[in-house]
């Protein structure tokens, strides 16, 4: 089967693949609309209710199935996703809205003046567009409690650094593509630093412990401006 | 109790690994090398969800401040119970006082000390096992340092039996080529994105596994893969085993403390049945991946199912006849 697996956005169609014997990816075709991550987290819904999966991790327009024991054909479950994502509606979430203040720019949003440079706004307009809109928590992953966001006005986008900051604060405020978000654990980080919020986004000790989950909102306010 | 006498880097309590999390962006963590650690267990008598000290930097060195049972695998190493040596992969009783010292080994990466009962550690989100880069699990999220204590559940003791080891056991033919690892592997995502040359080079390359290889994924050395046009791929979910290719063209294996989720292009799966094998693979040591097929990759997991099988008959067959033989042993149980 993965040798099907050619293009991704181009054709219309779902790619599905296997990594392994016991992960399947399915991958949606199009753009990464909200629209699109609405079907993936159906699916997700669905998908949680075979007996065959043991975890599912939602990704950016992508979900895999981590599956317990292997399955004898792979093909029929890809058939089965392909079946659902085309039968399924979208899925709604009414996600909490997370009102987060900003300390923007400054030592803590160290690449304010390089996402300026990079899309021909200046420092101000930058804080402004990004605090104006409303992100969606689309998937949590790569580190404890992070979530890929959507919602980023494209005015602002601005592709992640070649050379990775090395220790970027959990809770820095950041830009990667197209990609929002709030660094959940200190450590290297290749994304763009614009500020910093005081927000614990993963705490072992609590149920779910992740701040953030899938379809919520959040606001982001200036607390202060250090341009 | 035991207290750990001398460690250096990286030595960390694991379990079978944190499952139930990654939607969350909890990678599972667990034992680098599962199979060594079920051996431990399934040897000692222990639950498959027990907890050892996974070691993979030497010497190490744990007094018993309680009499315990034990076993030490995953390597071939030199393994010493105060002055007397003692045998891995197989059970030893440890004395009030004793220490016991595990040096570097002679053969494989990474030892488990495994211990009756488990190393008692709270449970975090469903494991014991230590998650690094969230600092949480095992003892208190962090790696072993010297001085610290941990509790044993204790458990009946016994010993004077062993395990075959997986190297041997389950040797392949292809093993003794030249000090290559083999690992058998299944094309994946975007395998056909590669140059047909990359395809083919992927394959027959010994790659080299690099210093910068860790718990996180092993770093390949190797002449570059490049693909027939650069992609920019969304955030996908990653699993142990997945070979990806960021755009400087030399693979990373990522292992068991993988992230979550990633964007590099994906060659390959690794299968699970031979990870321990690369889990076991030294810096330094030079890899070839030999393609398979979902099939041939699924039927691959049989002879190490057979193998724990036929372990844990044996060892309820040694056990049974050793309680019958002294029912009181000093702490038996049963």
């Amino acid at each position: 089967m993965p040798a099907e697996a050619v293009t991704h956005a181009a054709g219309g169609q779902p790619v599905v693949s296997m990594i392994g014997t016991r992960a399947m990816l399915f991958e949606a075709p199009g753009e990464f609309t909200l629209a699109q991550q609405r079907r993936i987290w159906a699916l997700m819904e669905e998908a949680g209710s075979r007996n065959d999966v043991q975890e599912l991790i939602p990704g950016v327009t992508n979900l895999m199935l981590v599956f317990s024991v292997p399955p004898e054909r792979p093909q029929t479950v890809a058939d089965w996703l392909r079946h659902a994502w085309e039968t399924l509606p979208e899925r709604h979430i009414k996600g909490r809205l997370f009102e987060v203040g900003v300390r923007y720019g400054g030592a803590l949003g160290e690449d304010l003046a390089h996402v300026a440079a990079h899309t021909g706004l200046s420092p101000s307009d930058v804080i402004s567009i990004h605090h104006a809109g409303e992100y969606t928590v689309c998937a949590l992953g790569s580190a404890p409690g992070f979530g890929y966001l959507h919602g980023l006005d494209p005015r602002i986008a601005t592709p992640r650094k070649a050379v990775p900051s090395l220790k970027m604060l959990a809770g820095t405020v950041t830009i990667g593509g197209m990609q929002a978000g709030i660094s959940a654990l200190t450590g290297p980080n290749g994304w763009n630093s614009i500020g910093f919020a005081e927000l614990a986004l993963f705490d072992p000790q609590r149920d779910p412990p992740a701040l953030f989950s899938i379809g919520d909102r959040i606001r982001f306010y200036p607390e202060s401006i250090e341009l | 109790m035991i207290t750990v006498l001398e460690t250096s880097a990286l030595n960390t309590v694991q379990d079978l690994g944190r499952f139930g999390y990654r939607q969350f962006g909890v990678g599972t963590s667990g034992a680098m090398d599962p199979l060594a650690l079920q051996v431990g267990n399934i040897l000692l008598g222990n639950q498959p969800d027990d907890a050892g000290i996974e070691i993979q930097t030497y010497p190490f060195a744990v007094r018993f401040d309680a009499a315990g049972s034990f076993a030490v695998t995953g390597v071939d190493a030199v393994l010493d119970l105060d002055g007397h040596p003692v045998l891995p992969w197989s059970v030893e009783h440890a004395v009030v006082g004793q220490v016991l010292t595990v040096g570097p080994p002679r053969r494989g990466a990474r030892a488990y000390v495994c211990i009756a009962g488990g190393v008692d550690v709270p449970l975090v989100l469903g494991s014991r096992s230590t998650q690094l880069r969230g600092g949480f699990g095992g003892l208190s999220g962090r790696p072993l340092e010297a001085g610290d204590r941990l509790k044993i559940a204790g458990g009946p003791a016994s010993s004077g039996y062993g395990a075959l080891p997986p190297a041997v056991a389950l040797s392949r033919p292809c093993d003794h080529e030249g000090n290559v690892v083999t690992l058998r592997a299944i094309p994946a995502t975007d395998y056909h994105l590669f140059t047909d040359e990359a395809r083919d080079r992927f394959w027959q390359t010994e790659w080299r596994i690099t210093p910068q290889s860790d718990r996180v994924g092993y770093r390949l050395k190797g002449e570059p893969l490049t693909l027939q046009r650069p992609i920019e791929l969304r955030s996908y979910g990653i699993v142990p085993g997945i070979v990806q290719v960021p755009p400087a063209g030399e693979p990373i294996v990522q292992m068991a403390d993988a992230n979550t989720a990633g964007g590099y292009p994906r060659i390959a799966g690794v299968i699970e049945a031979d990870l321990w094998r690369l889990a076991q693979a030294r810096i330094g040591t030079r890899i070839r991946f030999e393609e398979c097929d979902h099939h041939q990759g699924v039927a691959a997991m049989q002879p190490i199912a057979s193998y724990l099988d036929d372990l844990r008959m044996m060892v309820a067959l040694y056990r049974g006849s050793a309680r019958r033989r002294a029912p009181l042993t000093s702490g038996a149980q049963a």
